[in-house]
């Protein structure tokens, strides 16, 4: 009797061991992406890295002979100018839809909707970039009139599709969590809904609408494969919705290939990956701060 | 014969409001309408454009001649390789650390910290954990570029799927239900064994389910860690791939065919595509359906 004792309080120990460990393991692997991927970009980082010519400079030639640059202000302006074209468009509807979904719908249509954005979501990226380079490609040439349809507006539209999902179900989830006692005291006062939402709901769940964009914001970003397929391979700040622009993400997956290992190219795009990495590590830190601000209240 | 009529006769007032309510309804409709319309729209456009090339020879042959012609099969299995690995990797490690968030920590700053980890680790960009398993596995830790290492890769990308679905089914689970069974005398262990994690099978199920989808789409995180552009395997053979080979992948395969093959088919990579978005779909209904099933079975 006792030895079982013995043995079940090993176990015991063993286990919470074992699950304390798991417990940390999220940040284990969050450290061990920075430490990995500083570790392959730091010998370059150290010496040679020329600090304002990576963010000062639109020249991105790593694989030039005689006139070597790692200039990424252009690669940045590709990732900015899509993801802002993207937002421009998914925010606006995914606010929408999150209010329709919460506010003006019955229970049924609001499960079939959350099952259809669920599936929005699950649409592999690389499927969305395969629909950007054989249906929106065509479609963008024909209807402008542009020499070719892989540019910001196509990738602005994918990315936009595909952050739209998150703002949605986050945003809901912001507009679910206003007490019903604010909608009932504005509905007692006769306000129509029109002015429940815009007076009441949308103040009242402005944070969490706010954590609902900065996610979708960190999906545009760090998207790979869609916007690697949809917006061509330009490397140049785009002065229309019609020209081609190269995102940071893009460049890491369309080079890294190529690039001998360990060699400067290479070291460059580890670089690349920490700023990406660092972007969307604040981007989540402030929705998350944001969303913690609503459940303290 | 209007008397009953001017009774309930609107002033311009309600009329006014009336309509701003029905023009709200439209607009907010419309709005939702972009969910629900580019899926159909892009399902129907791939089939349509597929349809030709689908059928179970186009599954079960391997690619052929410069991958211009023949099916899908050695992708398929690679794809196949890739998830269930990540999936066995995954699961326990996903399952425990919501075990930890859940049954072990306290409300304190280190739980919000592994929180916040989690939170990140799914924010986290694909390419950058492309490059993670990149530094670590196949380089670090000696893997090379193989099976192992890009099960590792989408393994650590997908946990939090994992983590977050268990973590929602095990919060689900009543207080009552765990203080009754210390009240017995069972320990921490044997009440999360016994009581908790059965309790909860239907969101650790959703979670594996949405796992195996999401591991299945990635293409970024196995371009450089594991998936190659062409492989030939064994035909008919079911364990054709090597722990430490590397392998074809699905969406990898939807990737070379449809930007650096030239003059495929043209309902080549249209069969790629429809047949990578009906499995993810399909794995996504299934997990819907488990859903909806456990909770209605479910009694408190």
């Amino acid at each position: 009797m006792l030895i079982r004792r013995r043995w079940e309080a090993l176990t015991e120990v063993a286990i919470e061991l074992l699950i304390r460990l798991c417990g940390i393991s999220a940040i284990l692997f969050v450290f061990g992406i920075f430490f990995f991927v500083f570790r392959e970009g730091s010998a370059f980082l150290f010496h040679g890295f020329k600090f304002l010519e990576f963010f000062g400079s639109t020249e991105w030639y790593p694989t030039s002979q005689s006139h070597v640059r790692y200039g990424v202000l252009a690669l940045i302006a590709g990732t900015a100018s899509v993801t802002v074209l993207a937002m421009l468009i998914a925010v606006p509807f995914g606010i929408g839809a999150a209010i329709f979904i919460s506010e003006f719908c019955g229970s049924r249509l609001k499960e079939t909707l959350k099952i259809s954005i669920e599936m929005l979501a699950a649409i592999p990226s690389v499927v969305w970039g395969f629909i950007g380079l054989t249906l929106m490609n065509p479609l963008i040439m024909k209807l402008f009139g542009a020499p070719i349809g892989l540019n910001v507006l196509n990738g602005g539209l994918i990315l936009a599709l595909m952050s739209l999902p998150i703002i949605v179900s986050v945003g809901e989830d912001a507009l679910k969590a206003v007490p019903d006692s604010y909608r009932e005291a504005a509905l007692a006062l006769g306000v129509t809904r029109w002015q429940l939402v815009y007076r009441v709901l949308l103040p009242a769940a402005k944070n969490g609408l706010l954590a609902a964009v900065l996610l979708g914001v960190g999906r545009a970003v760090g998207e790979t494969m869609a916007v690697l397929m949809a917006t061509g391979h330009a490397v140049k700040i785009p002065a229309s919705l019609l020209d081609s622009v190269r995102t940071l993400t893009a460049t890491i997956a369309a080079e890294l290939g190529e690039a001998p290992v360990h060699s400067e190219h290479y070291q460059v795009l580890f670089i690349i990956g920490i700023l990406l990495f660092m972007i969307t590590f604040v981007v989540n830190l402030t929705a998350y701060l944001f969303v913690r601000g609503i459940r303290g209240k | 014969m209007n008397d009953h009529h001017a009774v309930f006769q609107a002033t311009p007032l309600t009329r006014r409001k009336q309509c701003s309510e029905v023009i709200a309804m439209v607009v907010f409709l419309l709005m939702t309408s972009l969910i629900v319309l580019p899926l159909l729209l892009i399902v129907g456009y791939l089939v349509y454009q597929a349809w030709p090339i689908l059928s179970l020879d186009f599954l079960l042959t391997s690619p052929k001649h410069g991958m211009r012609a023949g099916g899908i099969w050695s992708p398929l299995l690679g794809t196949v390789y890739l998830v269930v690995l990540s999936l066995v990797i995954a699961t326990p490690i996903g399952v425990l650390a919501a075990v930890f968030l859940n049954e072990y920590a306290r409300d304190n700053w280190f739980t919000r910290i592994v929180n916040l980890a989690v939170i990140n680790l799914a924010g986290v960009p694909s390419i950058v954990h492309a490059l993670f398993g990149l530094g670590a596995f196949v380089l670090f830790a000696g893997l090379g570029k193989s099976i192992l290492a890009a099960s590792l890769t989408l393994a650590i990308m997908t946990l939090p799927v994992i983590i977050a679905s268990t973590n929602e089914a095990l919060a689900a689970v009543p207080m009552a239900f765990r203080e009754a069974c210390w009240n017995v005398g069972a320990t921490r262990w044997q009440t999360i064994r016994h009581i908790v994690l059965p309790n909860s099978m239907s969101g650790i199920l959703t979670g594996v389910i949405l796992q195996v989808s999401r591991a299945a789409g990635e293409t970024a995180p196995i371009m450089f860690t594991g998936a190659v552009f062409f492989k030939a395997i064994r035909e008919g053979h079911l364990f054709a791939y090597g722990l430490f080979d590397q392998c074809m992948a699905l969406s990898m395969h939807l990737f070379t065919i449809s930007t650096q093959v030239p003059d495929v088919p043209k309902a080549l990579p249209y069969g790629i595509a429809v047949v990578l978005l009906s499995t993810v779909l399909a794995v996504n209904a299934l997990a819907i359906i488990v859903r909806v099933y456990l909770r209605s079975r479910k009694k408190w």
